[in-house]
């Protein structure tokens, strides 16, 4: 379908546990398509913070994990002229090395969709309801992991754009 | 008799509750989010630990983000969990 009409062009919101195949979701983004000029692809990974951890637990909010992100994306759509996305967020033990998060816009122009993947990141990462707790390598009891300054700030400077 | 809340508890809020949720039914004067925090706070250590610094304590209303000042009247469903740290 070449035109797939106004729904081709929203951010699909995905909430799981299973893995994500990157490539797949930008080629069902593009296929048919011959409007889109850019698509920015950014994957979150889990790492082991120098052998420390052997997973990372993530727990979420059911039904509000959606809605904050369809939140974010409807907010992305507004001050963006978008051609479609996708975000992905997976929960449950998830293992150095395995994909987290992913966030896929597409665009006319570079500038719009590198734009607004860089602002669902941010707004992702301070808005919506995930927690992550670590698994440690020595068999001890991991801690949660603690929220992070900088992200508040990545997420502030929006406001004044 | 007031209305029954349902209380939902996320990541280490819901490890030092002991419980991912329950049913309350918060005596009237509990107005605010901020009174809902004191008043469980109240209600046995496990709370009291949880709450221990409520400056850090983010909350949700029908599962959007809210205040602590904000009114809870009406609501159906309020969680309480720590700074968000996804993505």
């Amino acid at each position: 379908m070449v035109d797939g009409g106004a729904d081709a062009n929203r951010i699909k919101v995905q909430i799981q546990h299973e893995d994500f195949d990157a490539a797949a979701e930008v080629a069902a983004l593009t296929k048919g398509r011959l409007d889109v000029g850019a698509v920015v692809t950014f994957t979150g990974l889990c790492r082991d913070e120098g052998a420390k951890l052997t997973a990372l637990e993530l727990e979420h909010y059911p039904g509000m994990a959606e809605d904050e992100i369809a939140r974010v994306a409807a907010e992305a759509e507004n001050r963006w002229s978008l051609l479609g996305g996708v975000a992905i967020h997976r929960y449950g033990k998830i293992a150095p090395g395995e994909n987290i998060v992913l966030v896929v816009i597409a665009s006319s122009h570079r500038a719009a969709a590198f734009a607004a993947a860089e602002f669902m990141m941010d707004y992702l990462k301070t808005r919506a309801p995930f927690w992550k707790k670590e698994h440690l390598a020595d068999g001890g009891a991991g801690d949660w992991v603690e929220a992070r300054d900088a992200d508040d700030h990545a997420a502030d400077r929006w406001r004044k754009a | 008799m007031a209305p029954e809340l349902k209380l939902s508890y996320f990541a280490w809020v819901r490890e030092r509750v002991g419980k991912s949720d329950e049913t309350l039914n918060p005596p009237a004067d509990v107005r605010t989010i901020a009174d809902l925090i004191a008043w469980l706070s109240s209600r046995g250590e496990e709370y009291a630990y949880a709450f221990d610094n409520p400056t850090v304590i983010r909350a949700a209303m029908d599962r959007k983000h809210v205040k602590q000042d904000s009114a809870i009247e009406g609501a159906r469903e309020i969680a309480f969990f720590p700074p968000m740290t996804g993505g």
